[in-house]
């Protein structure tokens, strides 16, 4: 069956990419498996300068899922430039490259780093990093500002711009039509959710940053439903994610409006995860009558009929 | 060379209060494990995998034995595994102790509860190569107490007890003065107990053994760092580490 998709600047043999921060810079998960076999690869964060990031603890396990507070740890876009990328570009994958800030500034400088090099094919802008005080969230929680950043990283990059939505909103279909209007060419959903666990014998907050993003299986109706809301209101296509663990799951995002998906914390769980969901997509795909990814996608949505009573 | 192998559960026994040991079988585990590297279990219904470090090895009948203690519900799980089962492992991981250009005659492991079983795998190895040991073995109580036997086996072997119920009574940094020379020393456990071996052994070669929460257990998620020394940025624990030259890291 032929799993590929094609959405802007990603010509992608299959809609399976490890999440941002999940995966590093593919090195590590390079000796488990050929990373060609990727639709795409998200890299970790990008700032302007290196970040060490936060105290340990950093991850905690919750029920069906986990928190972490890594605290965008990386080493700066120069260094991803000339280090990462280029050991990513030998792999025959789209290469997108995730960018955090905590100004406006910063993530147009940023985004026009990523100008130096040819081997990129998109951006994530991630507006949504609850982990670190100035990670953008503020960025994410805000329609307007949402839209004042993708508006500004949009004139310095040629390339697309996938905006990572924040689930730490009341209303975010405001968001994702306000990044739209800006100019975004995609988004990405659902970053981790706002989360605490207490650690009983200390007595205090497990994580030592208080507070770290919850993702993993707990997190996937939330990503669901969020992306179900979205694609009814805005044209661009979407990244989805948030707990997906096997082909099924895939295919429940694709109903929900997904045009592709990223794998986040299964990565920690099982290493092989990404071949293992592209090897067994095509199965669930023909399994509930489908020959493609696209006839799927949004096929699960559907719309009211309108209310003539009250007309 | 890291693997996803199974490994069936050949025997569990309890070896002291909370504390279970499982004698595990695997061609590829025992074969490219060396000491003071660890195992990432996959617990069913877990979201993350548990390192657990491996106390022994088998080659030649390709037995793995790994120790642990249950504190929370990783490890209270993995205890209700039985012999017949197998588990799913990610390893062997991690940078062990460095043995192999290192030819020190007489070493002192400093092992604190839990932290013990990886310095019993790295005694026994050193032990085949002539080296002379010495141990230092600290817990919290009488009933904690493991693998004191197996150590004597390796050569002279103080017990501490924080209760004074086994062994002499303190830390183990109380014993240090018993001690003759060494050429290396080799720790593991609780952090307190490593940061305080590392300021009395400040004039000694040694190396430590850290645990941390960790996520993906290969160096990918950043989960689990130690600041370097240096002030420049931080070391990973499952990849670079878990083992590091006591000067290397800065146990704060």
């Amino acid at each position: 069956m032929n799993l590929s998709v094609n959405l802007p600047g990603l010509s992608m043999k299959n809609p399976i990419m490890p999440a941002s921060g999940c995966f590093g810079f593919g090195r590590e998960y390079s000796s488990f498996f050929d990373l060609s076999t990727l639709g795409a690869v998200i890299m970790k964060s990008a700032t302007k300068n290196e970040r060490l990031g936060n105290p340990t603890p950093r991850v905690a396990e919750t029920s069906s899922g986990m928190l972490n507070a890594i605290g965008l740890q990386n080493p700066g876009v120069e260094k991803i430039i000339e280090s990462e990328i280029p050991f990513l570009a030998d792999y025959d994958t789209c290469i997108i490259a995730n960018i955090a800030g905590s100004s406006v500034e910063e993530y147009e400088y940023v985004a026009e780093s990523f100008n130096q090099t040819d081997h990129v094919d998109a951006l994530e802008l991630n507006i949504s990093c609850p982990n670190v005080k100035e990670g953008g969230i503020q960025f994410g929680t805000d329609p307007y500002m949402a839209a004042f950043v993708t508006e500004t990283v949009k004139k310095v990059t040629n390339l697309p711009v996938y905006v990572k939505l924040s689930p730490n909103v009341t209303d975010i279909v405001a968001i994702a039509k306000a990044v739209e209007s800006a100019g975004a060419d995609g988004l990405s959903m659902i970053n981790t959710l706002t989360g605490m666990q207490m650690h009983l014998p200390s007595q205090k907050p497990l994580i030592a940053n208080k507070t770290g993003g919850l993702s993993g299986p707990a997190i996937k109706p939330i990503a669901i439903r969020m992306i179900y809301e979205v694609k009814q209101q805005v044209s661009i296509p979407i990244i989805g994610m948030g707990g997906i663990a096997n082909a099924e799951d895939v295919l429940e995002f694709l109903l929900a409006g997904a045009n592709a998906v990223a794998i986040g914390t299964a990565n920690f769980n099982n290493p092989f995860i990404c071949p293992e969901i592209i090897n067994g997509l095509p199965n669930v795909l023909n399994k509930y009558g489908f020959h493609s990814i696209n006839e799927a996608v949004g096929k699960g949505i559907f719309h009211e009929p309108a209310d003539l009573s009250s007309s | 060379m890291i693997n996803k192998v199974n490994m069936a559960i050949l025997k569990k026994k309890f070896i002291a209060k909370d504390t279970i040991e499982f004698v595990l079988k695997n061609e590829f585990i025992s074969h490219h494990a060396s000491p003071g590297q660890f195992l990432h279990i996959l617990i069913d219904g877990l979201t993350l995998r548990r390192p657990v470090s491996i106390a022994d090895i088998d080659k030649s009948s390709n037995e793995v034995t790994i120790a642990f203690k249950i504190v929370g519900t990783g490890t209270k799980k993995l205890a209700s595994y039985e012999p017949g089962q197998s588990i799913d492992v990610l390893g062997p991981l991690g940078n062990g102790f460095d043995i192999s250009n290192t030819h020190p005659k007489k070493v002192l492991l400093i092992g604190g509860g839990i932290g013990i079983p990886p310095l019993y795998h790295l005694g026994k190895r050193l032990s085949e190569n002539n080296v002379k040991i010495i141990s230092i073995l600290g817990y919290q109580t009488k009933e904690s107490v493991f693998y004191e036997r197996e150590f004597q086996e390796l050569g002279d072997t103080y017990v501490v007890t924080d209760d004074g119920t086994h062994g002499y009574q303190g830390l183990v940094t109380d014993v240090l003065t018993k001690v003759s020379s060494f050429d290396t020393f080799y720790t593991c456990g609780p952090t307190p107990m490593l940061k305080a071996i590392k300021e009395r052994l400040s004039n000694s070669d040694g190396y430590v053994s850290l645990e941390e929460r960790m996520g993906c257990g290969i160096g990918a998620c950043l989960a689990c760092v130690i600041p370097t020394s240096d002030g420049e940025g931080y070391k990973k624990i499952c990849q670079d580490g878990p083992v590091f030259h006591a000067k290397e890291v800065n146990l704060s």
